[in-house]
């Protein structure tokens, strides 16, 4: 016997609407069991995890500190994932984007003045893109596929930043610490308000959600991102080019994610150090399916990812659980959201295959 | 049930056929792709099945192969009627297939890829071995631990042979086995099909080209829209007379009036070649033609001999390196693509509708910016290098195309997945003469089109032309041809015939051009005809 995915006629879009809040009741309540079954109480747990971290002013700010990267990456993302081009490496262009965004403040840091926070992101931008630029070109040149050419290029960058920090970029006042100085008050990201940590990165992510929606939705861009996506074939047909889009596509979302990762040194980190991300570039694969690939749903999912991160941290404190739970519910959202959709559009059939059943006539 | 064993030809069973069809009938809903065929294949007999692209054939051999269930009639093996579940039991009976698309894993091993067809429990080695050994036996020979990603498209085909072959089967069904060939692979094969023919096998040998038929097969049946026209000794026949039999006798109505004057030359190939892109795909040979204002040309062929290559090259989709090898109202456009050609006036329409002239999952209205973001960039965008989308233009101009092609749909903007292929296909036509294109390139404009959507169309073609425009009609359909063209030109394997005045050439002569046969060969056969 087999078990055969067969496709629905019709596809309910009351469901296609309610599937990511199915999927995060159905993680809730995986969730439950999970925290029961390491002997705590499930209602309690789920209370410290989800709902305490959102009752307080600083850790709001600090939901935003982690919602910036996320939707930062994950808007670039759903450019990407929407025109089919599969950039999984949004972690190591991240990692790039704060090395070279870094580059002024740790070579020049006796130069105070305002331009060199506007400069820094740009360069933070660029090294992100250019990363992302390598992929492209395997793929365009070689037909590589992204999907693996760019993850491995994660693993290279983690690397030569860990090489930098411990290397040429060391405080030599830094009794030794793999960190570099910490940057001049200029080269910091500034507080968005008094009352907590949030900077200027979650006002980029916004500012980014919105523009992508815009281009998703009211422009030519957008629609060239749709139909080569959908087909190739169709967009050769309507004269754009699928070699072009992969450029772009790579580049934006390469962009986003230096951005995201320069404004991650210079807002909440001050300096850089051999780990900078828990993360964010694979968990904004996550976010961006979540948001089913809409750049306003992604401001949504970013939250609620974010507070997966900070209920991690609430848990390990409160009920010391190691904080590899919030790896667990990330990988729990995602499992049940793609479960959902698939589910969806199409439904289960079991199929007993013909040799077993001639077998069985016989 | 009756188990294939050894093949013998003695025996009580010899007085019955191998195989017999008695009014085989398959209906898609009312459309009877297969409509009452009678069938008999003899012990050691090399049958032909003829017919044009949609005559059934492929119906034919799918019920006959267990991958389609029939909805009317009986199939008889060796005298008992059977019924055929799935392919499992038509290769239990004795029956063996060979696809005309290969089903193989590229980065597999030949014996890997047999392995996976035959009883998992048989060892490779074993499975080798035999492959070696039966390969040699027919004159195929194959390396059994080369990879299939190395081996030439003839090589590919003969594991689909061999792999046949190891299940010993009684009858053997070949898809056009010559199409994907070259002359010296396709010798090869005969030869192996003799040595089938000479232990007693027999073979259901599908094809269209009519040479290779009368060289190789003791019978034929002939098929069109579905029924037999035609059963006969392939060796007794002229090929003037299975062409006849292969698109019909009845004389086609030609209702255009010949005197309308023709205008400038706005559509001219020069002596174009183009190299196949992939394995699959036919290159281009020297193809030249020459299309006037007012003219519709006709490229009549079997499907799978250049058409699409044809389109893609005339259409800017995939650009040639000849410059002035295509000229659009007298320019040279070879190295420009789609969207520099639309906007000297032409307009096109592809083969398949969903995935190239459409996006099944997209709105007809941002269907009709797919085929026009470019040449209507004024009506349709705003904002300048922004490109904002003009909505209302957009669906305004929607709503106009629906109404003058009269496509019926369900809602303001429906998806173009949910139309019928013939009310989509009006909309995909009508997409483009909103533009009144100068030059029309169509390919296969009525495929899987309901009949009345058909008519529509030709006569939407047929307007187009008089008022001044050129039009290339690429199509299968013989009865769709004769309606719409004043020019006729064939295309077989990649090479364009002559064209001809659509009043001078009879459906025999169009017949043996599609068969491959010759334009000095075709003036004999219809000189002795007349």
């Amino acid at each position: 016997m087999r078990i055969e995915l067969q496709k629905r006629a019709g596809t309910s879009t009351l469901f296609s609407i309610v599937s990511p809040l199915l999927a995060l009741a159905l993680t809730l309540v995986a969730g439950a069991i999970m925290f029961w079954l390491l002997g705590k109480s499930p209602m309690n747990a789920l209370y410290i995890y989800f709902v305490e971290p959102l009752l307080d002013v600083w850790s709001l700010h600090e939901l935003a500190v982690k919602a910036a990267p996320l939707i930062l990456i994950a808007v670039g993302l759903s450019i990407c994932f929407r025109s089919n081009n599969w950039n999984i490496g949004a972690e190591g262009q991240f990692t790039v984007g704060a090395i070279t965004g870094s580059i002024l403040p740790v070579l020049n840091p006796e130069w105070h003045s305002p331009v060199i926070l506007p400069l820094m992101l740009v360069m933070g931008m660029m090294g992100g893109a250019l990363y992302a630029g390598i992929p492209a070109l395997l793929k365009t040149r070689f037909n590589t596929n992204e999907i693996l050419t760019s993850l491995m290029l994660v693993y290279i960058a983690q690397l030569f930043l860990d090489w930098l920090v411990r290397g040429p970029w060391r405080d030599p006042q830094g009794y030794n610490f793999p960190q570099t100085k910490s940057f001049q008050p200029e080269a910091v990201l500034p507080e968005i308000l008094d009352s907590g940590r949030a900077h200027l990165g979650i006002v980029f992510a916004l500012v980014a959600a919105v523009a992508l929606w815009f281009m998703m939705r009211f422009m030519l861009k957008g629609f060239q991102v749709s139909v080569l996506g959908q087909s190739e074939r169709a967009g050769r047909f309507a004269g754009f080019s699928a070699t072009k889009m992969v450029w772009f596509s790579m580049l934006l979302s390469g962009g986003l994610a230096g951005l995201a990762g320069i404004s991650e040194v210079a807002g909440s980190i001050g300096h850089v150090q051999p780990v900078i991300s828990p993360g964010y570039g694979f968990t904004a694969i996550i976010v961006a399916f979540l948001g089913r690939l809409n750049p306003l749903g992604i401001i949504a999912s970013g939250f609620v990812l974010a507070l997966t991160y900070l209920g991690g941290e609430a848990a390990q404190l409160s009920l010391s659980i190691s904080d590899k739970v919030s790896r667990v519910f990330q990988g729990l959202i995602l499992f049940f959201v793609l479960s959902c959709d698939t589910l969806i559009h199409y439904r289960i059939r079991f199929v007993s295959t013909p040799s077993a059943e001639a077998e069985a006539k016989n | 049930m009756i188990k294939g064993g050894s093949v013998s030809v003695s025996g009580g069973v010899e007085a019955s056929p191998l195989l017999s069809v008695q009014g085989l009938t398959k209906l898609f809903g009312s459309f009877a792709a297969c409509n009452s065929i009678d069938l008999n294949i003899g012990h050691g007999e090399i049958h032909a099945l003829l017919g044009e692209n949609g005559a059934g054939k492929s119906t034919l051999v799918k019920m006959l192969f267990g991958v389609l269930q029939p909805s009317a009639g009986t199939i008889s093996w060796e005298g008992a009627p059977v019924v055929i579940p799935s392919p499992g039991d038509a290769r239990k009976l004795g029956i063996g297939m060979v696809f005309q698309h290969f089903s193989l894993f590229e980065a597999l091993t030949v014996a890997e890829n047999i392995a996976l067809s035959l009883d998992p429990k048989t060892p490779l080695a074993k499975i080798a071995e035999e492959t070696a050994t039966v390969s040699r036996a027919y004159g195929l020979p194959l390396d059994p631990s080369a990879h299939v990603a190395d081996l030439s498209v003839g090589e590919r085909q003969r594991i689909e042979i061999v792999r046949a072959l190891l299940q010993n089967p009684k009858l053997i069904i070949l898809d056009e086995p010559t199409s994907v060939l070259t002359p010296q692979e396709a010798e090869r094969l005969f030869e192996t099909l003799m040595r089938l023919k000479a232990e007693g096998r027999s073979v259901l040998y599908i094809s269209h080209r009519l040479e290779e038929v009368q060289r190789i097969c003791d019978r034929a049946t002939v098929l069109r829209h579905g029924k037999v026209t035609g059963a006969c000794d392939p060796r007794q026949e002229t090929p003037a007379s299975l062409a006849r039999m292969m698109v019909g006798t009845e004389v086609a109505e030609v209702k255009r009036d010949s005197a309308d004057a023709l205008g400038d030359v706005l559509v001219q190939v020069n002596n174009v070649s183009v190299a196949s892109r992939t394995p699959f795909a036919v290159a281009l040979k020297d193809i030249s033609l020459k299309v006037r204002a007012g003219e519709v040309l006709a490229i009549a062929g079997i499907a799978g001999n250049g058409q699409s290559e044809l389109f893609d090259a005339i259409s800017g989709e995939y650009p040639i390196s000849d410059n002035d090898g295509i000229l659009l109202r007298g320019k040279p456009v070879g190295r420009l693509r789609i969207n520099g050609r639309r906007l000297l006036g032409a307009g096109f329409v592809p083969e398949e509708r969903h995935g190239h002239a459409a996006v099944s999952a997209m709105p007809l209205s941002d269907n009709l910016l797919l085929a026009r973001s470019r040449s209507d960039r004024k009506a349709f965008l705003s904002g300048g290098p922004l490109g904002i989308l003009k909505r209302d233009a957009i669906l305004s101009a929607s709503r106009r195309i629906c109404s003058m092609m009269d496509v019926r749909k369900s809602g303001e903007d429906p998806t173009a997945g949910s139309l019928s292929g013939g009310n989509l296909q009006k909309f995909i036509v009508g997409r483009e003469l909103d533009r009144q294109p100068s030059v029309l390139v169509v390919n296969q404009p009525t495929w899987g089109v309901d009949a009345g959507a058909a008519s529509r169309i030709r006569q939407a073609l047929i307007d187009l032309a008089k008022a001044g425009s050129a039009v290339i009609v690429i199509s299968q359909d013989l009865d769709e041809i004769f309606e719409v063209a004043t020019t006729i030109a064939v295309i077989s394997d990649g090479k364009l015939s002559d064209p001809y005045p659509a009043g001078e050439l009879t459906l025999e002569q169009i017949g043996l051009l599609m068969g491959g046969i010759h334009e000095s060969h075709a003036g004999v056969e219809t000189a002795d005809a007349h």
